[in-house]
């Protein structure tokens, strides 16, 4: 049942709109993480940055944590495979993870191809830097996307970098011809039909969200007003000083960022945020995998 | 006077109910403050995360204001999913702070996880059709109060109840389009 697996999908991601999910390795930060607000939390057992740090391959999380974090919230968990690593993803379909996330953030599995995820009855999310990857991941069925910014640097400027290029794109379709259109189409890898829905409703098919270098309640109303559709934050919060208050005004900050006098409110006092990194002295560019 | 309909906008699919709503030419507003409240002469509270909307409303003296707006009778209210939850006397593991607006208790999540979320079509007293409805991380209704009728069923639970002055159902049709318990709610 693929196509129904897929609009469920989309009708889950509709639900998580305007909200943060967040990196969490553990039970006690998914109970922090929930009471804090968040909309959804991704398991994993290194968050971003950590991986930066310590280097080596980076796989799935072990099952036990997961399933430890299901039992431990009633709000939804998603979990991390491989790019292109369908055994992984079978592993999580099986333990009925909420959502699967294809993510760059791992080591990729497969250098060819990423998991054909329409044969899945667990949805997927996958990262995008630009219109056509972001549409070729939703022709394997992905059912949300996430742009991918730089993961674990607490760094926005790619974040914004790639919800501005997929805006602008979209943008530019608007000028184009049939024939430009089909032009596109094949330098892109994707349907002609996929292309046309896009430029006629003016944005892509499936719920959006930011992720890769949020690390304040500012950098999450920044993308908001840029038209996220909701925020995904990794090391942002559970590397800052005080991971409480970094949460509850990061979903504060989301829900309001049109009101900047409650944006004052909530950036005020929140101790230390992440240290960060410029993108420059990165020696793995994470968003360059899985194109 | 035209009716505007409030959104309740903290988090969830508000955008897809205010969409429905222009479908059938009412118009609508997006509700985040007590002061947006005062422009909405109804309100809807959409699909999302309870325990999102609940320390949302709570901490922000919105969840105060709807519930005297709807106990003086000046607010009817529909609430799907998350907003049913949000709109219960009780929630069957106290798992979540409630309005307490309608006698019914809910549980969360009740089918399970995400892989057995469904669409099916309903069938709703007062309308002609079958509904287009979508089930997602879906509650139950396991208990209806006094004073508050059944308008359907699914797997012989209730899905869609009334009240006086509100409706709440356990599923979405601001996703499937549909806007026939929209109409429902605004005649």
């Amino acid at each position: 049942m693929s196509d129904e697996s897929v609009t469920l999908g989309k009708d889950l991601a509709a639900m998580l709109k305007g909200g943060v999910i967040m990196d969490v390795m553990s039970v006690e930060q998914a109970i922090i993480a929930q009471a804090a607000g968040a909309c959804a939390v991704m398991a994993l057992e290194r968050i971003p940055s950590d991986i930066r740090a310590q280097g080596g391959v980076a796989r799935m999380s072990d099952p036990q944590l997961i399933a430890d974090i299901q039992k431990a919230v009633s709000i939804p968990v998603m979990a991390k495979v491989r790019i292109g690593h369908t055994a992984e993803a079978r592993i999580l379909e099986a333990l009925e993870t909420d959502f699967i996330d294809e993510s760059e953030v791992l080591t990729p599995a497969d250098p060819f191809a990423h998991i054909v995820k329409k044969d899945f009855t667990v949805p997927f999310v996958c990262g995008a830097t630009n219109l056509g990857e972001a549409l070729r991941r939703i022709e394997e069925g992905a059912a949300m996307i996430r742009t991918k910014g730089e993961a674990g640097t607490g760094n926005v400027v790619e974040a914004v970098r790639h919800i501005k290029l997929i805006a602008q794109e979209i943008e530019s379709l608007r000028a184009m011809n049939t024939k430009a259109l089909a032009a596109f189409a094949a330098e892109e890898r994707v349907s002609v039909a996929l292309l046309t829905q896009v430029r006629d409703a003016g944005r892509l098919p499936v719920v959006t969200f930011v992720a890769g270098g949020v690390a304040t309640p500012a950098d999450a109303a920044l993308l908001m007003g840029m038209g996220a559709e909701g925020v995904f934050v990794g090391s942002g919060i559970f590397r800052s000083q005080h991971p409480e208050r970094m949460a509850e005004s990061i979903v504060q900050a989301t829900v309001h960022f049109a009101d900047f006098k409650k944006l004052l409110e909530v950036s005020t006092g929140l101790g230390a945020a992440m240290k960060g990194e410029e993108i420059n002295t990165l020696e793995t560019r994470m968003q360059e995998r899985g194109l | 006077m035209t009716m505007t309909v409030g959104v309740l906008a903290l988090q969830g699919d508000f955008a897809e109910h205010i969409r429905v709503l222009s479908s059938i030419g009412v118009r609508s507003l997006e509700v985040r403050s007590v002061e947006d409240l005062t422009k909405a002469d109804r309100l809807i509270l959409p699909g999302g995360e309870s325990t999102v909307m609940a320390k949302l409303l709570f901490q922000s003296g919105l969840g105060q204001a709807i519930s005297d707006r709807f106990s003086r009778g000046e607010l009817p209210i529909y609430a799907t999913c998350a907003g049913a939850i949000l709109v219960s006397r009780e929630v069957q593991d106290g798992s979540v702070s409630t309005l307490g607006l309608l006698d019914i208790t809910t549980q969360r999540n009740a089918y399970g996880r995400q892989s057995h979320s469904f669409r099916t079509a309903l069938s709703v007293r007062g309308i002609q059709t079958p509904v287009q409805a979508s089930f997602i991380r879906a509650p139950h209704i396991t208990r209806v109060g006094e004073g508050v009728s059944v308008l359907a069923n699914y797997d012989e639970s209730p899905v869609l109840v009334q009240a006086r002055n509100i409706i709440a159902g356990t599923f979405h049709t601001e996703v499937t389009g549909d806007p026939s318990v929209h109409k429902l709610f605004v005649v």
